[in-house]
Formats: C-alpha cells, sequence, structure tokens
C-alpha cells in the first residue's frame, strides 16, 4: 500500500473552460468538508480511468480545505486474478472462480486493513473504488466517518452467484455510486447515480503544439494525406479490438489508404491483457496500414496525439463501465462510433454526437459514411465537445461525489439547505 | 426614463435578490419498469417526489440537444415503447398545473391506464431500455451573491449556474406557497408585479429550453424591460 504524491493543477486553471459559476458553486460545496479528512481507496496507481481520475481530483479537494488523501491497496497476483474475475462477472462473464482465490482476496484485504486502520478508522469520509478493496469496511471494525462504495463497472446483469459474495461486502456501506442507472443493484442503502468525468487539463486531454501533435505520424509511421481511425482502449475482449479491425477491413473496401491503429497498454490490475493483445495481433496479421500499439501508460500526450489525428475515433465495446476514451475523443472534437452498450450511451447521442453501434459491420457503415462527409464529421464533432463541456468534466465529477456525501451525512433528506 | 424609475417610488426597500444555487446528484430508487403495466404500477406506488424529478432532473443531467419530449416518461413511451400517442398524451402534463403531487400522480396514471385500455397488448421495452425511476438528492446553498435593484437582474442571470436557474424558477413555484417563481415574487415587492418582464417571465414555457436557453430568455426579458444592460 502506499501513499500518492500528486502533480499539482489549480481550480483557477478550470474556470476559462466551466465557468467561474462552477468554481463558485465547488467552493461553497466545499465548506462543511474543510479540514475534515477524505480518503480515497483503490487498487492500481496507474492504469485505467480510476487512477486517472484521482490524480487529479485529489489534489483539487486539497485545494477546496479537504484534507483528502489516495490510498493504494496492494495485492498478490492470485488477488488481481480473482478480482479481474469479478470485474468480468459483473459484467455478465461466466466464469468460475476457485475458493482459493476468494480465500486470498479476503486475506489480500485482512492484511491491508491493517496497515490502513489508522488512517480510515478515523477519517470523516472514506470512497472506496471498485471491488477489489470493497471488504476493507468489515475489516477495519469501528469506523468514525461516512463510507461510500463506489462501482465503476457495467454490473447491468452480473452473474449473479459472483453479485451475491461481492454484495455481502458492499451492504455495510452508507450508499454505493453507480455510473448509470441501469447498473444499480438492490442494496439496502441510497444508490446515487454518477458518471465519471475526464480532466480536461491533464496531458491526455490539453491543447498540444504542432510539434506534439505531429509526431503522432512520426512515431508511429501514418500518413497524414489518408485518413486514419484510432480505437484506445486496453486489451480487453470486451472491448472488441477484433471487431474493430472486421470493421477497418469491410470500410477499407470503400475508403482505400485507410489506416487503423488500436492502442493500448496495461493496467496492473489486468492479467488478461497479453492473451487478448495476441489475438489482435494474430487478428490483424501482416497488414501495414493496422498498427497495434502497446504503450506504457504515461503515454498521455502520444495518446492524445493520436485521437488528435484521428478523422474518427471507435470504441466499440461490448460492455463498458463507462469508456472514458469515448468523452476524451469528443472533447477533441471527434465524432465516436460507439458499442450500444453501457455509458458508452450517455457520451455518444446516435447521429448527434457520434454514432451507436451493435456490430462490426455498423461501425464500418459509419465510418464509411463520416468519412464521406466531412461537413457532418466536424458538426458532430463540435456538439460532442460541448457535451462533454456540460456533462463529462472533472468538476461536475466532483460536485456530484461531494453532494452524495452531504446527503448522507445529513440523514438522506431529499433536500438540505446549508446554512 | 430608466423602466425601473417607478420603482424607486414603491412603499420601503424590498429585501436584495438573495442568489442561491444549488446542486444536485441523482439516486436511484430502485424500481424499474420494463413495460407500461409495470410503469402503471410503479407511478401508483413511487415516492411522489421522483414522480416530479422525472420532470425535470433532465434539465440537469446528460440528455439529447433537442427538447423533443418535456419529461421522461414521455421521452421513454416514445423512444423506448415506441408509442407516440402515449408519448404525446404525457408530454402536455406540466407540473406546475398541480397544487400538489398526488394530483400530478393522478393524472399520469389516467393517462397509462387509459392507454393499456386502448393498446391489445402491453407496450413492452426492449432490454437495455427499461424506465429506471429515480430521485434527486438537492444540496441547497447561498451563493452570498446578492441583487440590490431589479435593473441589476439581467447581469446577474447572465452568471446563474444551471443549479440557480433550476432552484429561483423552475423549483420555486412548487415551492412557494404564492405559485411563483423567486424572480417574479421578487419583482412583485418591487411594485413591478404586474410589469411586462413579469408577464413575459410567466409566459416562458421552460418545459421545452434547455439551461442555456432558459438563461439567456430571462436575461434577455430582463434586460428588455429592467435595463441595466444599456450601453
Amino acid at each position: 500500500m502506499s501513499t500518492l504524491e500528486t502533480k499539482q493543477t489549480t481550480l483557477a486553471d478550470y474556470a476559462p473552460i466551466v465557468g467561474e459559476s462552477v468554481i463558485r458553486q465547488l467552493e461553497r460545496l466545499a465548506e462543511p468538508f474543510r479540514g475534515k479528512r477524505f480518503v480515497h481507496v483503490n487498487s492500481t496507481r496507474v492504469g485505467g480511468g480510476v487512477a486517472e481520475i484521482l490524480e487529479k481530483m485529489v489534489p483539487l479537494m486539497r485545494e477546496l480545505g479537504i484534507d483528502a488523501t489516495w490510498e493504494v491497496i496492494t495485492g498478490t497476483p492470485d488477488f488481481f486474478q480473482c478480482t479481474k474475475s469479478f470485474h468480468n462477472a459483473l459484467q455478465g462473464d461466466p466464469v468460475d472462480i476457485p475458493e482459493r482465490l476468494l480465500r486470498e482476496y479476503e486475506e489480500v484485504n485482512r492484511r491491508n486493513a491493517e496497515e490502513l486502520k489508522d488512517k480510515l478508522a478515523d477519517a470523516d469520509f472514506v470512497l472506496i473504488h471498485d471491488p477489489q478493496p470493497a471488504p476493507l469496511l468489515k475489516f477495519i471494525g469501528n469506523r468514525k466517518g461516512t463510507w461510500l462504495w463506489r462501482c465503476h463497472i457495467d454490473a447491468s446483469r452480473p452473474q449473479r452467484w459472483v453479485w451475491r459474495y461481492v454484495r455481502q461486502w458492499v451492504e455495510a456501506y452508507d450508499g454505493s455510486i453507480f455510473s448509470l442507472p441501469a447498473f444499480t443493484q438492490a442494496l439496502p442503502h441510497p444508490q446515487f447515480v454518477i458518471p465519471p468525468s475526464i480532466d480536461p487539463l491533464s496531458d491526455k486531454n490539453r491543447e498540444l503544439t504542432a510539434e506534439e501533435a505531429a509526431s503522432a505520424y512520426t512515431r508511429f509511421g501514418l500518413d497524414p494525406e489518408r485518413p486514419l481511425i484510432v480505437q484506445v482502449s486496453r486489451y480487453d475482449r470486451f472491448k472488441d479490438p477484433v471487431g474493430v479491425i472486421k470493421a477497418y477491413r469491410m470500410a477499407r473496401r470503400y475508403v482505400p489508404g485507410l489506416q487503423l491503429v488500436l492502442v493500448g497498454g496495461g493496467a496492473t490490475d489486468d492479467p488478461e491483457g497479453e492473451a487478448v493483445l495476441a489475438e489482435v495481433r494474430e487478428a490483424a496479421g501482416d497488414d501495414p496500414d493496422i498498427h497495434v500499439l502497446v504503450l506504457p501508460p504515461d503515454s498521455h500526450v502520444a495518446i492524445n496525439a493520436l485521437q488528435r489525428a484521428a478523422d474518427v475515433v471507435l470504441q466499440k465495446s461490448t460492455k463498458e463501465g463507462f469508456g472514458l476514451t469515448v468523452s476524451e475523443a469528443m472533447w477533441k472534437h471527434k465524432p465516436v462510433i460507439g458499442g450500444n452498450v453501457g455509458g458508452i450511451r450517455l457520451q455518444v447521442i446516435d447521429y448527434e454526437t457520434g454514432f451507436l453501434v451493435n456490430s462490426p459491420e455498423g461501425a464500418a457503415l459509419r465510418i464509411r459514411w463520416l468519412l464521406q462527409n466531412p461537413d457532418r464529421q466536424a458538426q458532430i464533432g463540435e456538439r460532442a465537445r460541448e457535451h462533454v463541456r456540460e456533462n463529462f468534466l472533472l468538476t461536475r465529477h466532483l460536485r456530484e461525489y461531494m453532494t452524495a456525501f452531504l446527503g448522507v451525512h445529513y440523514g438522506n433528506r431529499p433536500r438540505v439547505e446549508l446554512g | 426614463m430608466h423602466p425601473t424609475d417607478g420603482a424607486v417610488q414603491a412603499p420601503g426597500t424590498p429585501e436584495p435578490f438573495h442568489i442561491k444555487d444549488c446542486s444536485v446528484v441523482t439516486i436511484a430508487t430502485g424500481r424499474h419498469a420494463q413495460n407500461l403495466r409495470e410503469l402503471r404500477d410503479h407511478l401508483a406506488a413511487v415516492d411522489a417526489m421522483s414522480i416530479y424529478s422525472h420532470f425535470w432532473l433532465s434539465r440537469l443531467q446528460p440528455r439529447k440537444a433537442d427538447l423533443e419530449f418535456s419529461n421522461d416518461f414521455a421521452a421513454w413511451a416514445n423512444g423506448a415503447l415506441h408509442d407516440d400517442v402515449l408519448a404525446e398524451r404525457l408530454s402536455m402534463v406540466n407540473p406546475s398545473d398541480f397544487a400538489d403531487l398526488e394530483e400530478l400522480r393522478q393524472t399520469l396514471l389516467d393517462i397509462v391506464e387509459q392507454r393499456l385500455d386502448e393498446k391489445e397488448m402491453v407496450p413492452w421495452a426492449r432490454p437495455g431500455q427499461r424506465f429506471d425511476f429515480l430521485q434527486a438528492q438537492v444540496i441547497v446553498f447561498d451563493t452570498g451573491e446578492r441583487v440590490e435593484r431589479p435593473e441589476q437582474l439581467a447581469g446577474a442571470v447572465r452568471s446563474f449556474s444551471a443549479g440557480s436557474l433550476f432552484y429561483h424558477l423552475i423549483d420555486a413555484p412548487r415551492r412557494r406557497t404564492d405559485g411563483l417563481d423567486d424572480v417574479r415574487a421578487w419583482l412583485a415587492a418591487w411594485g413591478l408585479g404586474d410589469g411586462p418582464a413579469a408577464r413575459e417571465l410567466a409566459a416562458l414555457d421552460w418545459q421545452f429550453l434547455s439551461i442555456a436557453q432558459l438563461r439567456e430568455r430571462v436575461a434577455a426579458i430582463c434586460a428588455a424591460h429592467l435595463g441595466g444592460e444599456r450601453a
């Protein structure tokens, strides 16, 4: 377990993007939290959307006067194998999790609870992210503060026995947070619906210099004169990277010279990535215009440049908790072709900010349409950016977290007037 | 002559307009409907605040830019049940027309039950398109900002957050005993309750305006009739 040092971005930096009133709102809402200890806990420091959000959110909370920290639990390979299986099962994949792995899951949480006890037992507010550290609440025992469990996974149709197992750790929380109403489950406490967010000022989303933007072409051997489609996501079967290759092949018959970049990395809590990557490489074969990239977790500027270089961005997931890469691309004025699942449906409004598709054929059709209609491509891209500005930036996310905690803190009354 | 010069003669000086703001987060009630009969059953039993929330919550949440339907029930009837007749009927329900939320509930039930009577089969939604009954957790706070005089309103409204617009203009008529929004109530205190600004504010159909459109319309009405933004 480790306490993380995080980079500083100030609230004032966000004002030109979201407006002064949004910043004032955050400052006012934060008043009841001033000087209080607020702890986030998750299971990975790099890779994946949760770590990216916390890296930026925690410093903002500190700037608002909240004594916020971010703790990361440590685990064994068996622990992460178990939690990856949870992840798949909660997204509906049939899995068999040996009893041995469940015992390891519990033992790792027991050890982490022992190490984190001093920090968590007296904390005023605790936000536990995803199933990995969910049992900490029970193992900590006597706790003083308000604890919420944050589920970032599409748990709309979980494998029932796995959900029953996870539920036993979750139901004692004061409340839980899901990304979409459809993901909520029967639980004996308030279930808040809060979509995640992107940080417009992070290296992954900020405006790039001309030199940085051009680096995508030179570094990865792309031709700036030919159309480019990109999917950014870890190598995970639910992201359907092989389906993207199929769509590319169908579209390329009509769009000669089309290039495809699949870019992903690995998260430390995802042991399946290597196997999926091998499948993707096999599907790509020796096509020189399919670029299968594996980048280290800190390749934010490179990913930013690739998204900006793209004419169209895909996120053809078949299951998706939320899919932050969709908002990232939309923030860069890109129309997104997304799988018609989970949180993608909240971001991609069909025909307005992109297209929702249900098959490789559907993705190929929309690739062809967008590349043949550059004016509509630009119009959709503009709407996409404004949709993200209104709904999916970090400041909205932080405001809703504070609102949820205040609601629980004040007894779950539907309306609370702060003094 | 300034449009509000007459207001100076109003007896006493009204209290400044206290700009409040609110932050809203959605709560799932655990109730959801896959078909019209289930919608009816939940409408009959769900907390009335949940029903009310479905008339405005989507204004403050991600949604389509086109406000084709005025509430979530109508949008679901159209988008998931593909029942345009039901969607049109539900769209014409305005929560401001009802003295209390139980009357609003009963009106919705009447519309849904009538439609169930008319249909040979119960309309149903595909998996993934269920109707989730939601509720709102609202945290209200004073921004500390004040509007001293009516001619300052237009400028103030232009910097209202979405939460302030909701609180003072959409939510206020249900919260207040006089049925007015907070802006009209304050104008009335200045003796301008029957003036053109108040009349035009009363005629605003917020159900078909986005938050940005509502902000612009209210500011424009205030600027036109109360002044304050003249070069």
